[in-house]
């Protein structure tokens, strides 16, 4: 695979979803260099996740723009995919059928898209399963088939919006670890939003608190932490505890 | 062969066949009765064997093939004009919410009128039979084509359409890989009720007007009293009925993908 990241810069970012409502965030200014894992972490309404489909292009803001490798992001674009909540497969077809669906849309040969497939599929480790349909497979199988959908676009970007927070405990653990190991692999970049300090910690080169209405980022912690990382390392709690303090901090902005 | 027996498949055709032979069982002591009742035996040949035997010599003769031929073409062009009809109007219906407000009295108003009471129009409007049948069977058959494909649009997820348009889908992709392959299954599935309502209101509309198809049939064999004709070209409405109905839900299972679905 050909994946590479990119430098994001948000600048002077301001939304609001009507002309009469309220702003969600105001003139928010970020910057995240190539193959960077950045965790946008906040209460509900801060507007973290209307961030998130702004940087997807599914959302236009009101002021402000949002660049990648200095091109401005208008619309949703193959180059920067985002996972959802839900994995939201298309349940008519196969877990291969899924995974190239994307590749479907554009101008790949048959052979490509096949090659391609296999080879996302073997690096999320759904070999087994690549000819069942995607209603056979438990939650955090069904959350890997969305990811290799994602990453079978070799995305610049990776976006993330509290992606496993629907899965237990023990798969959530597994994915977060693999969606880490595989982004720094590619060296593609991810941007996660989430409210749970956990994932944060594991999956941060550095966290991004965003708190108060409307929106704003109020803290950055970078997360220098070896890899792989175990959420029961004195290192990893040392940093848990931090970003909590901060979290804590912000939320009483 | 235990294993054979076993099978679900074999068990299924073998309850089929065992319900068909009471069915024809039933038929035949009907067939009994109405012969030694003295006031019924000169109907005597609705019953199973006359009918039995009746078939060889409608074939030979080309009756139930020349029958068949032009039913098949006005049911065609009746439930082929629903079809073009009513799955864009389904669409709309099940995309548009103002769309779906604006029709859905008219809508429901129409659809409560008889078919057959569309007979009189179509007459008028068209100036042959054949076209008025195929009005009065497109009539009949699109209702259930418009409500099942806006059930089935109702069930599409509106975050499919949010990753196709992520991972670079045109509107063209949106309803061939989306739309299309998400309602197929209620597509069908409302031209499987579209069929039934079609088959039933093809018949009598046959009654009237023209000299072809197995309403025709039906009507000219009870005209010169041959009650074994009728009843066979009967049996073979029912068995051309079974058959589609069968053709359809084979397609619907095979295009189903809502696990736990069963239909038929």
């Amino acid at each position: 695979m050909s994946i590479r990241g990119t430098k994001i810069e948000i600048q002077e970012l301001t939304h609001r979803y009507t002309p009469k409502s309220p702003v969600t965030f105001n003139s928010i200014t970020l910057e995240s260099p190539p193959g960077e894992a950045l965790v946008i972490i906040g209460r509900s309404g801060c507007g973290k996740s209307t961030l998130l489909h702004i940087l997807a292009g599914v959302l236009q803001p009101t002021e402000g723009k949002v660049l990648l490798d200095g091109h401005q992001i208008e619309k949703p674009s193959p180059r920067w995919v985002m996972m959802f909540q839900a994995p939201h497969l298309f349940p008519w077809m196969t877990v291969a059928e899924n995974v190239g669906v994307g590749l479907t849309f554009g101008h790949w040969s048959k052979k490509e898209i096949v090659e391609r497939v296999t080879e996302v599929i073997n690096l999320v480790e759904l070999q087994e399963f690549v000819d069942n349909n995607v209603q056979d497979l438990s939650g955090g199988q069904q959350q890997r088939v969305a990811l290799a959908r994602s990453l079978v676009m070799e995305p610049e970007l990776l976006l993330l919006d509290e992606p496993f927070s629907a899965l237990d405990a023990f798969t959530r653990a597994s994915l977060q670890h693999d969606v880490r190991s595989i982004a720094r692999r590619l060296g593609f970049n991810i941007v996660i939003v989430t409210h749970d300090i956990d994932e944060a910690v594991i999956m941060a080169d550095r966290a991004v608190i965003m708190a108060g209405s409307p929106g704003n980022i109020v803290h950055e912690l970078d997360v220098a932490l070896p890899d792989p990382r175990d959420r029961h390392d004195p290192e990893v709690q040392k940093f848990r505890g931090l970003l909590m303090g901060a979290f804590q901090e912000a939320a009483n902005v | 062969m235990v294993g054979l027996l076993r099978s679900p498949t074999v068990q299924q055709i073998a309850w089929a066949l065992s319900g068909l032979s009471i069915l024809m069982f039933l038929w035949w002591i009907f067939g009994n009765y109405i012969a030694q009742n003295p006031a019924t035996a000169s109907f005597a040949t609705f019953g199973l064997i006359p009918t039995l035997e009746a078939f060889p010599l409608l074939i030979h003769e080309g009756k139930i093939q020349t029958a068949v031929v032009a039913s098949s073409i006005r049911l065609g062009g009746g439930l082929g004009i629903a079809i073009a009809i009513g799955v864009p109007v389904g669409i709309m219906v099940g995309r548009s919410k103002r769309f779906r407000e604006l029709s859905n009295s008219p809508f429901q108003l129409l659809r409560m009128v008889s078919p057959l009471a569309w007979t009189p129009l179509a007459v008028f409007v068209f100036t042959a039979w054949d076209s008025s049948i195929i009005f009065l069977i497109a009539m009949a058959s699109v209702w259930p084509v418009i409500f099942s494909t806006a059930a089935g649009l109702s069930k599409v997820d509106p975050a499919w359409f949010k990753v196709a348009r992520n991972l670079g889908a045109t509107s063209m992709h949106m309803v061939t890989r989306i739309i299309i392959p998400a309602i197929t299954f209620d597509v069908l599935s409302g031209i499987r009720l579209a069929l039934g309502v079609a088959w039933i209101v093809l018949v009598p509309a046959e009654y009237l007007g023209v000299t072809s198809g197995l309403g025709y049939a039906i009507e000219d064999a009870r005209e010169t009293l041959s009650y074994n004709h009728l009843t066979a070209m009967v049996v073979t409405i029912g068995i051309i009925g079974y058959t589609l109905d069968t053709t359809l839900v084979m397609l619907i299972k095979r295009y189903s993908w809502h696990k736990g679905s069963d239909e038929g």
